[in-house]
């Protein structure tokens, strides 16, 4: 069974992961595009962690007998790949467009130089 | 809104308002399409500028419509609708436009029904038109799925607005000065309809529907799909729900 300390613990992170991404989209320095993963994340870790049935049949079913907790982290640890491969896919698109908005403006002004 | 403008025979091209008029025309990859769009707003209304948004297209959109006259913007990648269309509504706003009127470049919102939908901007009623296809209960062929999500976001945005909206995705829209600023300040980019909805009456911005009916997309798939349409409807619940808890909108530029 998981302990019942970790339960609370992982309860309140997961709860405060939760008010902090609401916030930043409210402050609108997040947006709703991306935050959507971070949701689904703290979601997925409150669930998790207050209903420690739920993690206890889960760790089951992956053989984890000793120690139930072991699945939080796991599943943590695999929404935060997640979140990193979007980020890797974003970052690539931008470089490819920053690329592009720096040719054009070099373009631009090139023919803005001829003109004078 | 008054009906005698509404009921007044179309006298053929006259001009829709004596102000100065625009047409906001975003596109992507709409070369079969654009075409027939800036003929029929020609001939709807010879006065009415037009300025059409080639969101990254790769086709012959931008050719096709400057050829026809049509102002030209070339966005160098795209940007989606939202950020197409602010685009043109930063333009409009640039260049001292009074009245500015959206629709897309597919060809669904008929040029037909603009002296419909500008009427109550004309008249003063109203600050924002927008045509609505489900005013009136006509038929509209699209997607169950689709059907049920634009139900629910019209419910949800009529509880924000405490005004009965029927159509929260319409992109078939009739703008004032004031509401063309709120526009070009602040336009939210995946899916801007239904937020750019709620952020205009926030705005205090006079919103009505006008009933009109759309026409099927002549050549072409819309863009978006069934899963598309899933994501969005989350990602606008979630830009609704979080909206609530703001005090501030985003400053005007006027």
């Amino acid at each position: 069974m998981t302990p019942l300390k970790i339960s609370i613990v992982a309860t309140v992170v997961s709860v405060v992961l939760l008010l902090v991404v609401f916030e930043l989209i409210r402050s609108r320095r997040l947006r709703e595009r991306y935050a959507l993963l971070w949701l689904a994340t703290g979601v997925v870790l409150v669930v998790l962690s207050a209903w420690r049935g739920g993690l206890n049949t889960i760790a089951g079913w992956f053989g984890v007998r000793g120690y139930p907790p072991a699945v939080l982290f796991a599943v943590g640890l695999l929404f935060v790949i997640i979140v990193l491969l979007h980020y890797s896919t974003v970052i690539s698109r931008l470089a490819d467009q920053n690329t592009i908005l720096a040719q054009r403006l070099a373009l631009l002004e090139a023919k803005f130089h001829e003109k004078e | 809104m008054s009906t005698d403008v509404l009921s007044a025979p179309s006298a053929g091209s006259a001009p829709l308002a004596t102000v100065k008029r625009i047409a906001i025309v975003p596109a992507f990859n709409e070369e079969r399409n654009v075409g027939r769009v800036l003929d029929e707003l020609r001939a709807i209304d010879p006065g009415l500028d037009v300025v059409v948004v080639s969101d990254g297209s790769t086709d012959r959109t931008a050719e096709v419509a400057s050829a026809r006259g049509a102002y030209v913007i070339r966005l160098p990648f795209n940007l989606g609708i939202g950020g197409a269309v602010q685009t043109g509504f930063r333009y409009a706003w640039e260049e001292g436009y009074e009245l500015a009127v959206r629709l897309d470049g597919d060809g669904q919102h008929d040029p037909g029904e603009l002296r419909l939908l500008v009427a109550p901007v004309v008249a003063g009623d109203a600050d924002l038109a927008v045509g609505s296809r489900f005013v009136e209960g006509r038929g509209y062929r699209s997607s169950p799925a689709r059907r049920v999500g634009i139900r629910i976001l019209a419910r949800v945005v009529s509880l924000i607005a405490r005004q009965r909206l029927t159509d929260t995705t319409s992109g078939f829209q009739a703008c004032n000065r004031r509401a063309i600023s709120v526009y070009a300040a602040d336009l939210p980019h995946d899916y801007p309809e239904v937020e750019g909805m709620v952020m205009a009456i926030r705005h205090r911005i006079r919103l009505v529907e006008v009933p009109v009916t759309m026409r099927e997309r002549e050549h072409g798939r819309s863009s978006i799909g069934t899963l598309a349409s899933i994501y969005y409807m989350i990602k606008i619940l979630l830009a609704l729900f979080v909206d609530l808890f703001r005090r501030d909108v985003a400053p005007l530029e006027e």
